[in-house]
């Protein structure tokens, strides 16, 4: 690529804890070969040297919250040209969606002295849900392999290779014994994408899927086995509750048993 | 034949020093985390001793037995395939050069192993993958090299785990061939043996220096007896009469809607079976592009990129993958290699997280079946 300028990144803030961004940081080894093959343009947590765009790659970390980030997020969509969407905040909302079931003006009374300062949306929403996304990386925070691979993929003209299907294929490709068979532990990784690493059945507890839906997941299955491992409606609510509870199909199972809790 | 012989339990560390002495890494069956794997033993120790399991659909627990046998458990929870046809595997490395790309092959694994406790049906199952991956169109090299290091040291089941049913398959329970030493486990008060037979000369080099009396009859009948056993107490049957052509008949019958209806799409099933071998082809780059390594992984019919075609993936819904499958297993695998892809180990019934259960589903159609025609034809045919 001689002669060609590199691509220039720029990675955008919404509402978010920051921990995606810190993905990026921690590729601590990898940031020297990513300051070599792509120019590192608006990144105010890396620099505050902010280049002006159009931008090759844009980075979205966060969820549309409040009117203001609602007009922000076009004009990120209008300088970038690849876009790409990383974390739970940005692909479903995130923890903070949490509020969309139920009313944000009772929350806003509780928590805040003067209730009038403070502007947010009645509901927290992922980028998708305002502007074409080119790319979504699941994964509260995002693995950072998956992270490298998706720039990788986009700088060198490919598509990244990141793995859509359920948790417990990399579950059983790394021969661990599965929790909820061997020890009645509930777990979330046939409904979860694959992405982390199967951290948690690795140290034997369930998967809460930080890495959200999986393409095809068949939650209303796996929510009535965890009713017949012996769990309550109400924790079965709260499973698939957690940062991803935005997502249509979390969103529809929590619902769902949700109302047979009332009934 | 070769007279049978007496191992004795005291005997078991000359027996593992002689295979360590013969320069094989024993893989065998220890426990980890809740379950029987097979992984490294070192020393007899580390075998699953006095322990056995119980299974069911989705279930998998360990139980104490009355006695110190070391191979009293049924099917373990991952078969052999891992060490044979690897889950991941590097298959080169390119390098971009001024002269063109360069390809570097890793190094091939050629560590001797010795496999202690194959069982029956896994002897079955490598056998219809060394058909597939040794005999097959192409020659997969990693597995024969593999297959080729590994010294099999089966064991007869004492007795048989609640989801197996080899007996149906004809696979099992008893050891019959493919071994290169068999042993028979005879656990009592007043003695602990292993009735030996010998299936190589491979097998015979480990016993060579090890005092091993001859089997008298009454050892031998015991023995016997411990198989007919297993086989009376088969946890489920399938029955295999016309199932080809039970399946081709049904592709269109109520009860795959049912199954889907539980089935997660997770692949536990496929990647627990000890003969699915389907695999993915990934290719990474590093960020200059100057690198790249091309890796096979397992992979999985219950994927939607398993069947993605350009623009698209033709398996979309759960029910033609988990009908892909369960016909692929028991009816497509006839035709396409000769005999079924099932062994009846019972492993994707344990293994399912929802305990879904290819024998139920089977006779679930073999008895309402052939009430609904199919796009392959009706009733009768
Ligand atoms: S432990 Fe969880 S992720 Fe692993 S196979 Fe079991 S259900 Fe799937
Ligand atoms: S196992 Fe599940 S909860 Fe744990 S890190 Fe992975 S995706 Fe997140
Ligand atoms: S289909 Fe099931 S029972 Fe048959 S060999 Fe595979 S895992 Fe074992
Ligand atoms: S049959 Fe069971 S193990 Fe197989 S994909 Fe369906 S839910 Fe998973």
């Amino acid at each position: 690529m001689a002669g060609k300028r590199k691509p220039r990144l720029a990675v955008w803030k919404f509402a978010s804890c920051d921990g995606c961004q810190l993905t990026i940081l921690d590729c601590e080894d990898e940031l020297l070969s990513i300051a070599a093959e792509i120019e590192i343009a608006n990144f105010p947590e890396v620099s505050s040297a902010i280049m002006k765009g159009p931008y090759d790659i844009s980075i979205v970390e966060g969820s549309i919250t409040t009117p203001d980030e609602a007009e922000r997020i076009h004009r990120v969509r209008r300088s970038s040209r690849f876009l790409v969407a990383v974390g739970a905040c940005a692909s479903s909302g995130g923890l903070q969606a949490l509020r969309n079931f139920k009313d944000v003006n009772e929350f806003i009374s509780f928590v805040y002295a003067t209730p009038a300062y403070i502007e947010a949306l009645n509901k927290s929403t992922p980028v998708r849900d305002h502007i074409r996304v080119d790319f979504e990386l699941q994964g509260c925070p995002p693995n950072k392999y998956q992270l490298m691979e998706v720039l990788s993929a986009c700088i060198n003209g490919r598509k990244p290779a990141v793995a859509q299907h359920a948790l417990c294929l990399d579950c059983k490709r790394k021969g661990i014994v599965c929790v909820m068979v061997a020890n009645g532990t509930s777990c979330m990784g046939p409904v979860t994408q694959t992405g982390c690493g199967v951290i948690c059945p690795s140290y034997r507890r369930g998967c809460y899927s930080c890495f959200g839906p999986m393409e095809t997941p068949n939650t209303d299955s796996l929510a009535s086995w965890f009713g017949r491992l012996g769990m309550p409606s109400e924790d079965i609510v709260r499973e698939f509750r957690t940062m991803y509870g935005w997502s249509e199909a979390f969103r529809r199972e929590s619902e769902a048993r949700e109302k047979e809790t009332k009934a | 034949m070769e007279p049978k012989l007496v191992l004795d339990r005291h005997q078991f560390d000359t027996f593992f020093e002689s295979l360590h002495k013969h320069g094989y890494e024993i893989i065998g069956p220890t426990l980890l985390d809740g379950a029987v794997v097979y992984a490294p033993v070192d020393s007899p120790d580390e075998l699953p001793v006095g322990w056995t399991d119980e299974q069911q659909g989705g279930v998998y627990r360990l139980k104490r037995r009355g006695d110190q046998a070391l191979f009293g458990y049924s099917a373990a929870a991952h078969s052999w395939k891992k060490f044979l046809f690897l889950p991941t595997l590097k298959l080169f490395e390119a390098y971009r050069t001024s002269g063109g790309p360069e390809i570097r092959h890793p190094q091939p694994d050629v560590r001797r192993r010795a496999f202690l406790g194959v069982r029956a049906c896994e002897i079955a199952s490598m056998e219809i993958q060394d058909r597939i991956l040794i005999h097959g169109t192409f020659q997969d090299t990693a597995y024969v090299q593999a297959r080729n290091a590994a010294l099999i040291v089966a064991v007869q089941c004492l007795q048989s785990g609640g989801t197996c049913f080899c007996r149906s398959m004809n696979t099992g329970p008893e050891v019959t061939r493919g071994y290169d030493l068999l042993l028979t486990e005879i656990t009592g008060p007043q003695k602990h043996v292993f009735i030996v037979d010998v299936g190589t000369d491979r097998g015979a080099g480990i016993l060579e220096g090890i005092a091993l009396a001859k089997a008298d009859e009454a050892d031998l009948k015991h023995a016997g007896d411990l198989v007919d056993e297993a086989a009376a107490h088969m946890g489920r049957v399938l029955d295999q009469n016309g199932i080809k052509e039970l399946l081709y008949r049904n592709y269109e019958h109520p009860r795959w809607e049912e199954v889907a209806k539980r089935c997660l799409t997770c692949t536990n099933c496929t990647i627990v079976c000890p003969t699915c071998f389907c695999t993915t082809i990934e290719d990474v780059t590093d960020l200059p592009g100057g690198k790249a390594e091309r890796w096979r992984r397992w992979d999985s019919c219950f994927t939607l990129d398993h069947s993605y075609l350009h623009g698209g993936c033709v398996r979309c819904s759960g029910l033609s993958r988990y009908r892909q499958w369960m016909t692929h297993k028991l009816a497509t695998w006839i035709d396409q290699f000769g005999t079924s892809g099932c062994v009846g180990c019972g492993r994707c019934i344990t293994w399912c997280p929802v305990g879904i259960d290819i024998t139920e589903e089977t006779a679930a159609i073999r008895s309402s079946g052939d009430a609904s025609s199919s796009i392959f034809g009706k009733k009768g045919e």
